[in-house]
């Protein structure tokens, strides 16, 4: 199965559209199953950076038997440093953005956290991909 | 615990989401950080935070949380308020402060 959801960058009121979209989806197809919640957290985060930091995105689902992967592209500014990105707590997000109780430093962690694989290439001035896979049964 | 019973034994204000008083709690969790509250909270806890916007319901459906308390007398944004119908999670206002309706919750609980 295969789905794309476009995102709008800057409009926090829709925020959570694609992950709530997946979890519906997921729910059909297996239930109240553990995985749901880890790959809906992962997406959520993903939205959330897009929207928070990037000029425009897209999240790509594509679902099989064993597997669920999540790739988020975003035509946005990209990350300089990875690593410290993926630092819990470091955070680049503007005040406005804060006040909403985003930027805390944790969505990438959280992403992380919530994946078999994850996966991130940026490239400065043009953007960032993520590569999120889940599988349905443990490894 | 329903939620129906901590709107009575808190005294609080019921203003959306009524479908889910019925849901149960499972515990309560604190904290106005979104991300935080989407990585550590858990299934049927009551989230208590000043946050007032539509997100907060987004996050709470997600994670599948019983309800959601407002403190200090902030109340929900009206899409917020919207939301909460949509998904059945009931918002709960109190005049309280975070300390004050967290360890009132908390002993309830115990």
């Amino acid at each position: 199965m295969h789905f794309e959801f476009d995102i709008e960058a800057g409009d926090f009121s829709k925020v959570g559209f694609a992950s709530s979209q997946l979890k519906k989806i997921m729910k059909q197809l297996v239930g109240a199953h553990k995985i749901v919640k880890r790959i809906v957290v992962a997406l959520y985060e993903a939205e959330v950076n897009v929207v928070a930091h990037a000029y425009s995105g897209k999240v790509i689902i594509d679902i099989d038997t064993e597997k669920v992967v999540i790739k988020v592209e975003d035509e946005g500014p990209g990350i300089p440093d990875v690593q410290l990105a993926m630092q819990e707590g470091y955070s680049t997000a503007s005040e406005k953005v804060r006040e909403m109780g985003f930027g805390a430093g944790m969505g990438l962690s959280n992403i992380k956290n919530n994946s078999d694989k994850f996966q991130i290439e940026t490239q400065v001035g043009i953007g960032t991909s993520l590569k999120i896979v889940s599988y349905l049964k443990a490894q | 615990m329903k939620v129906s019973d901590l709107i009575e034994k808190l005294n609080l204000e019921l203003v959306s989401g009524e479908s889910g008083i019925d849901n149960q709690i499972s515990g309560g969790y604190v904290s106005d950080l979104l991300s935080d509250v989407m990585g550590s909270s858990k299934e049927g806890q009551v989230w208590i935070t000043l946050q007032t916007h539509k997100n907060v319901m987004a996050i709470a459906s997600l994670k599948d949380l019983a309800a959601v308390i407002l403190v200090k007398g902030f109340k929900p944004d009206e899409d917020m308020l919207q939301q909460s119908n949509e998904e059945g999670i009931p918002v709960l206002l109190t005049n309280e402060t975070t300390f004050d309706i967290s360890g009132k919750l908390h002993k309830l609980l115990k």
